[in-house]
């Protein structure tokens, strides 16, 4: 579904991001983790196309389209999807407006969906304006359901979600990624960056990746990565040699 | 068309559409509980079958009732500046609207004012809610599309009574050719609440006004909120003012202002000079093409116990809430225009909800030369 290939990026100037590969087939999740300022971020900031982070070098190649030079919006109309960490306040544009905007005026699929993310009451607020840290990553779960993208790439989706709330996000993300049907039949991809782990327990996640100073240090089972950086911490990741 | 809604039937269609940008009806009246129509200084109709209320031409009410001498260049003087001192000097044009103790409308008035001619168009009327009295009113002003060079001077007197309520929402529809000049003041009595909406979304040469509301009585209510777009060749001073000269009043006065290459230069003055009164000026600008905005808001206090704010701020749209509407699939004009609809949306607390379709209207209009 998506080819990264020998991809460099830019922030303000500075490049974050070295020769970045990454192929991710559909219906293959994959965990991204790192440590903080590590450009976990940055990568997918820059599969989504943002100003900010600028590609110097390398391609993005999704369902066969070189999207490397393509505005955001066609790639969100291609099907890729972001759930932000802190995205901006919009003061004036209520949650409920974009979501019509977004689903077509399918005010029914809406009620339904914002229902069951204990967001309904949320509608007619601007959006992400007072919200707490839980209420926007169920306002941004609640977007990705109606967007329906085909690669779902969740920035620290469980980062503020009180325990209570926990699983409904934890298990409407793995809709979102189709984990509720059996693997053969899977067409979503999801790339989720965690730093808890916490999302592991909803979804089987089927490749992880460390990330340290922009670049990829090591790949393997995700469980094996999370358990390792438990009892370790990153910093051996920082001393391990191996890329 | 029925015989009340006479003299917008010797309007062209073209021009009937120029008011009806306004938010007025000019096809009939449903929906509205009275009508008042002047062009240029000719006045085709003043009727409403609202219980309580009434409303006729100004000589007419001048002479009918004598106490209207109480209200008659009473709230702004006659000397003023040279705008005043030109319709002082005349034959008295324009409307009363007066709203008995206690009685209330559940559809808004309509008045329009309608300029045809190449030349001064004046006007002066006086809008009195008495004891109790709730009135919404929609002021629509506009131009012919062959009026090539005229301006508009008016002076409006509002007096809101004790507990009474006024909220007047005027959309203003001029050319790029013509200059207008209000003049208002409004007086409010104790609790009486006063809501004044201002819509201007079409180019106008030069509009000139500086609106005054006196809060006289304890515990009286004033705001202001004003939507304001710029065109290139547009000069748009505006402005609000509160005085609060009562315990217990307070103001709010509220100015989205946007620029797509004219001036707009944003005023707002309150003034707190008695103890317990509360007031604040909000002015949030967009430079959408290079013009000008110059926010001047001003807060003045005088003793322990006012509590005056403002904040003001001119800017751009954030290049994040762009690209966060673009990963929703949004392309960059649609999610900008989005943003600049969502700035402009000043939702007002007790405003009927067909006075809010207007304004919603007239932006959604001018939206479309974003």
């Amino acid at each position: 579904m998506l080819i990264i290939e020998d991809l460099h990026v830019e922030v303000e100037g500075r490049e974050v991001l070295h020769d970045i590969n990454l192929t991710i087939n559909e219906g293959e999740t994959h965990v991204l983790m790192g440590p903080n300022g590590s450009g976990k971020t940055t990568l997918l900031r820059a599969i989504m196309g943002f100003g900010s982070s600028r590609i110097t070098e390398g391609s993005l190649i999704y369902k066969d389209h070189d999207i490397t030079h393509v505005p955001i919006h066609e790639r969100a109309r291609l099907g890729i999807g972001l759930l932000f960490q802190r995205p901006p306040t919009v003061s004036g544009l209520k949650l409920g407006k974009l979501l019509a905007v977004t689903s077509g005026g399918d005010s029914e699929r809406i009620d339904e969906y914002a229902r069951h993310m204990n967001m309904d009451t949320f509608l007619e607020r601007d959006i992400n304006k007072g919200f707490s840290g839980g209420e926007i990553k169920r306002s941004e779960v609640l977007q990705l359901m109606i967007q329906k993208p085909d690669l779902v790439m969740l920035d620290e989706p469980e980062s503020g979600v009180d325990l209570e709330n926990m699983s409904l996000v934890g298990n409407a993300i793995a809709a979102l990624v189709e984990k509720d049907q059996h693997i053969i039949n899977r067409k979503k991809s999801g790339l989720i960056i965690t730093h808890t782990g916490y999302i592991l327990d909803y979804i089987d996640a089927d490749f992880g990746h460390v990330m340290c100073d922009g670049t990829f240090k090591c790949h393997g089972n995700p469980r094996e990565i999370l358990k390792m950086v438990q009892s370790k911490g990153y910093k051996e990741c920082i001393a391990c040699q191996r890329v | 068309m029925p015989e009340s809604m006479k003299g917008y039937s010797d309007l062209g269609e073209e021009d009937r559409r120029r008011i009806e940008m306004t938010g007025l009806q000019t096809e009939s009246l449903e929906g509205r509980s009275g009508s008042f129509l002047q062009v240029d200084e000719h006045i085709h109709h003043a009727q409403t079958d609202s219980k309580g209320i009434e409303i006729l031409a100004l000589s007419d009410a001048l002479e009918k009732y004598t106490w209207l001498e109480d209200y008659y260049w009473k709230a702004v003087p006659r000397d003023k500046d040279e705008i005043t001192q030109y319709i002082a000097a005349r034959e008295p044009k324009g409307y009363v609207l007066i709203a008995r103790k206690g009685s209330q409308t559940t559809f808004p008035l309509q008045t329009c004012l309608f300029l045809a001619k190449d030349d001064i168009q004046y006007v002066h009327n006086i809008i009195i809610a008495e004891e109790g009295a709730e009135l919404h009113l929609i002021a629509g002003c506009a131009s012919s599309m062959k009026t090539k060079k005229g301006a508009h001077y008016g002076v409006t007197e509002i007096y809101v009574g004790k507990d009474a309520k006024v909220t007047s929402t005027m959309i203003h529809t001029w050319g790029e050719s013509i200059e207008v000049y209000p003049r208002s003041v409004t007086v409010i009595e104790e609790r009486g609440i006063f809501l004044s909406n201002y819509v201007c979304m079409v180019p106008a040469k030069k509009v000139q006004m500086y609106p005054t509301a006196e809060l006289r009585g304890e515990g009286a209510v004033a705001r202001f909120s004003s939507i304001i777009l710029a065109t290139p060749g547009s000069y748009l001073d505006t402005g609000s003012r509160a005085i609060l000269s009562a315990k217990g009043a307070t103001a709010e006065l509220i100015t989205r202002a946007i620029t797509t290459g004219g001036t707009i230069i944003s005023r707002g003055h309150i003034l707190g000079s008695v103890k317990d009164t509360k007031g604040h000026i909000e002015c949030r600008a967009l430079i959408l093409k290079d013009g000008t905005i110059h926010a001047i808001p001003e807060i003045e206090g005088r003793v322990v116990d006012c509590e005056l704010s403002h904040e003001a701020a001119v800017g751009k749209i954030a290049r994040d809430e762009i690209e966060y509407l673009m990963a929703r699939g949004l392309s960059e004009d649609e999610a900008t225009a989005t943003i600049i609809r969502g700035f402009l949306d000043v939702k007002i607390s007790g405003l009927p909800e067909s006075l809010q379709t207007q304004i919603d209207a007239a932006i959604d209009a001018a939206e479309k030369g974003f």
